[in-house]
């Protein structure tokens, strides 16, 4: 199947950026209903008043121009099925560096250029799985 | 039984998916439809439809008749002979809903415990759950052991307290045929004031179910899951309970007399069915009973319990592939034929599933491939089966399984839709090259059943 191509599942089997940050400015969970997908995307930000090893989850922590926030690190944790394991994975490579303010605009047609294949409709919400994680990182910084 | 002929009554089995022929294996989700029930409700349509319950011309008195006779086709079916005593719903979602809001709300109270399994599908634990987030009641789960029920611990959840006892007749991941009579049983020799509940969707249409003979208090099933069309069930409950049960949904159809201060509800089972019902639900479901009646329960049940032997069987010969559900404690044949350990196996005795008391659904895992890609691949070679938490994400995380993939079985299927299954799983293995091949030999501590991915370890 065009869907499971060797990259795919070499990112299921050993997912890059797997692990957890104890220090972590921002941790997201989303799930996958419908499968039973679950995914916790830990994030560090490059802005110092982001940082003080707590979840920065309340606004009132922050302050300054949030658009120049830029992701330092990311890793995830979690389970689910080879698309959103290797759609996260694939993910998280492509966050690094990226200001919070530009991944805002990634679009699904991105993800799935990103993830480079045809994804069958049933299996779309597995792709974009970690791309609502991106979609809650502006609400939540 | 002659599964080739029935073949022909189903219009859908000849259809293609990708390309090849489908092999339908997810009737415990729902059933398809055969030809003598799509054109039962097709003639109503085209020759009978007006309102029920209304009026005197012609029309009406013929959809009434028919409405009434369907629920009277459905009575008998289940050996009810107060044919009044058969509610129509939409599903057992809802004949569970009507039940936790109507009786549950009068009677279950602050404190009062209501009993169920572990192993229940959503529909028959949130109604209950969310009772008693509003009242102050209290849920007992009752754990499952090797895919059945722990009866001991089912025995010592009864207490003064009990009010509601509820449990599925058949499970809907492991399969297991719960022994309901029994079960009822011990209720009754406790306290014969519990009320029980049963959740009958997977058993209504696979075996001969006799209600009054399980002597339950409520029993529910859906049409769409027995060759009926969707948007049609029944709850039946004892005339006695249902008579002091305040209605569930107000408006026409339920009432005898209404002023502009108060009304008076119509009888059974019109108290419980207000508005126009789903009148050629019920009688695509009067045919349906009428197509199994034709071909015998019990001829319905050899033909699954064979079909699961065999399926059990050729699963077995998949080194990879962990199964769920009820199990028997065997003498290992040979360690390559095993499907898997438990904790058992430390003793050196494996356990294989046992197909007496299990209806026609198998829940399995291969290797570590997730549930949804293992689905994704059976899809593309024509094979349908479900994949997920199936509806019972309680009972995955008893297990520890995460999602499973499901297999199910109906009239229609026969060994050659067992050996695509087979097939599909050969593909799958082959898509996911060595790591289908992975032998699990890393256990989840929680789960002596189950193998897991061992980068995806829950954190």
């Amino acid at each position: 199947m065009d869907l499971y191509r060797e990259e795919i599942l070499e990112h299921w089997q050993n997912p890059s950026n797997f692990g957890k940050f104890d220090d972590a400015d921002l941790v997201i969970n989303q799930v996958n209903p419908l499968c039973g997908d679950k995914v916790t995307f830990f994030f560090k930000f490059s802005q110092k008043h982001l940082r003080g090893g707590v979840r920065a989850s309340s606004r009132e922590h922050l302050g300054g121009d949030l658009s120049d926030v830029m992701i330092d690190d990311v890793s995830f944790t979690g389970s689910g099925c080879a698309i959103s394991v290797a759609s996260s994975s694939m993910l998280s490579e492509y966050m690094k560096g990226k200001k919070v303010s530009s991944l805002s605009k990634l679009t699904g047609d991105k993800v799935l250029g990103l993830i480079g294949g045809p994804v069958t409709p049933a299996r779309l919400k597995c792709a974009f799985l970690p791309l609502e994680v991106i979609r809650k990182l502006k609400d939540n910084i | 039984m002659n599964v080739s002929n029935i073949r022909k009554d189903f219009p859908i089995l000849s259809r293609k998916i990708n390309g090849k022929p489908l092999v339908y294996l997810d009737s415990a989700a729902t059933s398809q439809k055969p030809r003598q029930v799509i054109d039962a409700i097709k003639t109503h349509l085209e020759t009978s439809n007006a309102n029920v319950h209304r009026g005197i011309h012609t029309l009406t008195v013929e959809a009434t008749e028919a409405y009434d006779k369907a629920r009277k086709k459905i009575a008998d079916f289940v050996g009810v002979k107060d044919s009044s005593e058969i509610i129509f719903v939409r599903n057992t979602s809802e004949a569970i809903n009507l039940v936790a809001y109507s009786w549950g709300r009068l009677n279950i109270g602050k404190g009062d415990e209501i009993v169920l399994t572990i192993a229940e599908h959503h529909s028959n634990i949130v109604p209950w759950q969310q009772l008693a987030t509003e009242n102050g009641a209290v849920l007992k789960f009752v754990p499952i052991e090797n895919g059945e029920l722990d009866i001991k611990a089912f025995e010592r959840a009864l207490t003064k307290k009990t009010k509601l006892v509820t449990f599925a007749h058949v499970s809907n991941i492991l399969g297991t045929i719960f022994p309901v009579e029994k079960l009822v049983k011990l209720v009754r020799d406790q306290r014969p004031e519990i009320r029980i509940f049963i959740d009958g969707a997977q058993a209504v249409p696979h075996m001969k179910v006799d209600i009054p003979k399980i002597g339950c208090d409520f029993y529910a099933f859906s049409g769409h899951k027995m060759l009926g069309p969707s948007g049609i069930g029944v709850l039946w409950g004892r005339r006695k309970i249902l008579g002091k049960m305040p209605p569930f949904l107000f408006g026409g159809d339920m009432i005898s007399t209404v002023k502009v201060d108060e009304s008076e509800w119509a009888e059974l089972p019109l108290k419980f069915e207000a508005g126009t019902p789903n009148i050629e639900g019920a009688i695509g479901l009067g045919a349906a009973v009428d197509y199994l009646k034709e071909i015998g329960m019990e001829n319905v049940r050899k033909h699954e319990v064979e079909l699961t032997k065999y399926a059990l069987d050729e699963l077995a010969k998949i080194p990879e592939v962990t199964i769920y559900g009820p199990l028997n404690s065997v003498i290992a044949r040979s360690p390559s034929t095993s499907l898997r350990t438990t904790k058992q196996s430390k003793k050196r005795s494996l356990r294989y599933p046992r197909d007496d008391n299990r209806a026609g659904v198998i829940s399995f895992n291969i290797g570590s491939i997730p549930a949804h890609d293992v689905a994704t691949i059976m899809d593309s070679e024509g094979v349908e089966i479900r994949s997920g938490f199936n509806c019972a994400e309680p009972l995955a995380d008893f297990l520890g399984t995460g999602p499973l993939a499901r297999a199910s079985f109906y009239i229609y299927n026969d060994k050659s839709d067992v050996d695509r299954l087979i097939l599909g799983l050969r593909k799958v293995q082959e898509v996911f090259g060595r790591v289908g091949k992975w032998d699990g030999r890393r256990k989840n501590k929680n789960n002596n059943l189950q193998t897991h991915h061992p980068t995806l370890l829950h954190t």
